[in-house]
């Protein structure tokens, strides 16, 4: 405990580059920018993959493989292909990572639609971008989201791994201090990390909460006439 | 460190990966590749084995008394966010530099994913069927054992399949704190530019969750030969 105390306690600690909340910055930084890129790549591929249903088998394949990939080796693998000049040779493994986990969840989300309610779509006249936007996406939402978040678990865990090969960010803290026998700095950049990440996952329930329709999520009663049938 | 390697690839050609390979295999002391390998193995199996184990019973509890069910799943939900390493080094004040200091966290990691698939596994079995096995007298013992364990087995030998990738590939994080298996080699290649070391452990760690997953696969095969019999039907 008293080393949590001189961690958090240490003026030191609290300014400069390598202060905590640079640091803290740093990391939330690494972590959006990967993830956004790769929200970027996974979510046009997933949705495009569920709705045409074509190349699902690759999604598939692609989210196993990934799973077994070693992040330590992925990282170091790139930093000594390409040096460390830049922080593109971290932040590439970062995305490749955090690719699978979206693109398979809105995959699985998309195909996953009731195909009645689909055609029930389709019937009323809307067109596919339509039903794709309209219906499939709020249907899919909760599994696209659960994708997002898995995602972003494993991005914060990932950005950790990565001070290894020298990105910036929270695990500067825990890669220095064990490398000095700082175990102050240790102790106290491991509790801030599971901090940080536990912050990342209450955001993305929150956000799970706030944006899944109601009729979806069944916070809402919904009486289906069709068959008789009363969901909770 | 020195300039980036790919531009000394480029030059020098493909390292000889099998020369480097036949060198380290087995020095006979500690840190060759054989050796290292076995460490992998102990520290990604006995995860995989205790969660299901620990899985189990939780699983079993919560199927049966549903209120136990969300504060559970809540709380491996919550450990199955935390980053192993920040975990690893706050469990070295505790189990000290040792293979169990890696064991633990990814056990809790398989129990997460397994908890949930037990349950789900339990609530696959028909009501029909169940009704059934009260019915033909089973106690509710042999009811678990002969009736809802097996139709239980798809989705939690499913679940068993992501723990035992993951677990296999998770494993080389604890290089950070010296105890990685395969994943020293990572870290040894970090320390002294070298490119075999790097390959070969991800090919090898990716090769043991391969085959990890096919045995799996296969058990599944042997568990229920009831699903290829109604497929061939």
């Amino acid at each position: 405990m008293s080393w949590l105390s001189d961690f958090f306690g240490d003026p030191a600690n609290w300014s400069g580059p390598d202060g905590i909340p640079a640091r803290l910055l740093e990391h939330l930084e690494f972590s959006a920018l990967a993830l956004a890129l790769a929200m970027l790549v996974a979510i046009p591929l997933g949705l495009l993959i569920g709705h045409t249903g074509r190349g699902g088998v690759i999604v598939v394949i692609s989210a196993n493989l990934a799973r077994a990939l070693p992040t330590l080796g992925l990282l170091v693998l790139f930093v000594l292909l390409l040096g460390t000049a830049s922080i593109l040779p971290v932040i590439i493994p970062l995305v490749l990572l955090a690719i699978p986990p979206i693109l398979v969840n809105t995959f699985e989300g998309i195909r996953g639609v009731d195909p009645e309610l689909r055609d029930a779509a389709y019937g009323m006249g809307l067109t596919g971008g339509q039903v794709l936007g309209r219906v499939l996406v709020p249907v899919a939402l909760p599994l696209i989201l659960l994708g997002l978040r898995l995602s972003a678990i494993q991005v914060v865990a990932t950005t950790t791994v990565a001070a290894y090969t020298g990105l910036g960010g929270l695990g500067r803290f825990v890669i220095d201090g064990f490398a000095t026998k700082d175990y102050a700095s240790v102790v106290g950049g491991s509790v801030l990390i599971v901090l940080f990440a536990l912050a990342v996952q209450l955001v993305f329930t929150l956000l799970q909460r706030t944006t899944v329709s109601p009729g979806v999520s069944r916070r809402v009663k919904v009486r289906q006439v069709a068959s008789g049938r009363e969901t909770t | 460190m020195g300039e980036p390697l790919l531009s000394r690839l480029i030059a020098d050609g493909p390292p000889s990966l099998w020369e480097w390979i036949a060198r380290n295999w087995d020095t006979g002391r500690v840190g060759s590749i054989k050796d290292l390998l076995g460490d992998h193995l102990v520290m990604s199996l006995v995860p995989i084995v205790a969660g299901l184990v620990l899985a189990l019973p939780l699983g079993l509890a919560s199927a049966r008394w549903r209120w136990l069910y969300q504060p559970t799943a809540g709380v491996f939900n919550v450990v199955y966010a935390l980053p192993s390493l920040p975990v690893f080094m706050l469990l070295i004040s505790v189990t000290g530099l040792s293979k169990t200091t890696v064991i633990i966290p990814l056990t809790f990691y398989a129990i997460a994913v397994l908890l949930p698939a037990v349950v789900d596994g339990l609530g696959s079995v028909p009501d029909h069927v169940r009704q059934s096995a009260v019915a033909m007298g089973f106690t509710p013992l042999r009811r678990l054992v002969q009736v809802e364990l097996p139709i239980a087995v798809p989705v939690v030998l499913a679940g068993l399949r992501v723990v035992a990738v993951s677990s296999i590939s998770l494993v080389s994080v604890g290089a950070l704190i010296g105890q990685g298996g395969l994943g020293m080699l990572f870290t040894r290649a970090y320390q002294n530019p070298f490119l075999p070391p790097v390959i070969v452990g991800i090919v090898l760690i990716v090769a043991l969750a391969l085959v990890a997953d096919g045995l799996l696969v296969l058990a599944q095969r042997l568990l229920t030969p009831w699903v290829r019999a109604r497929r061939a039907s």
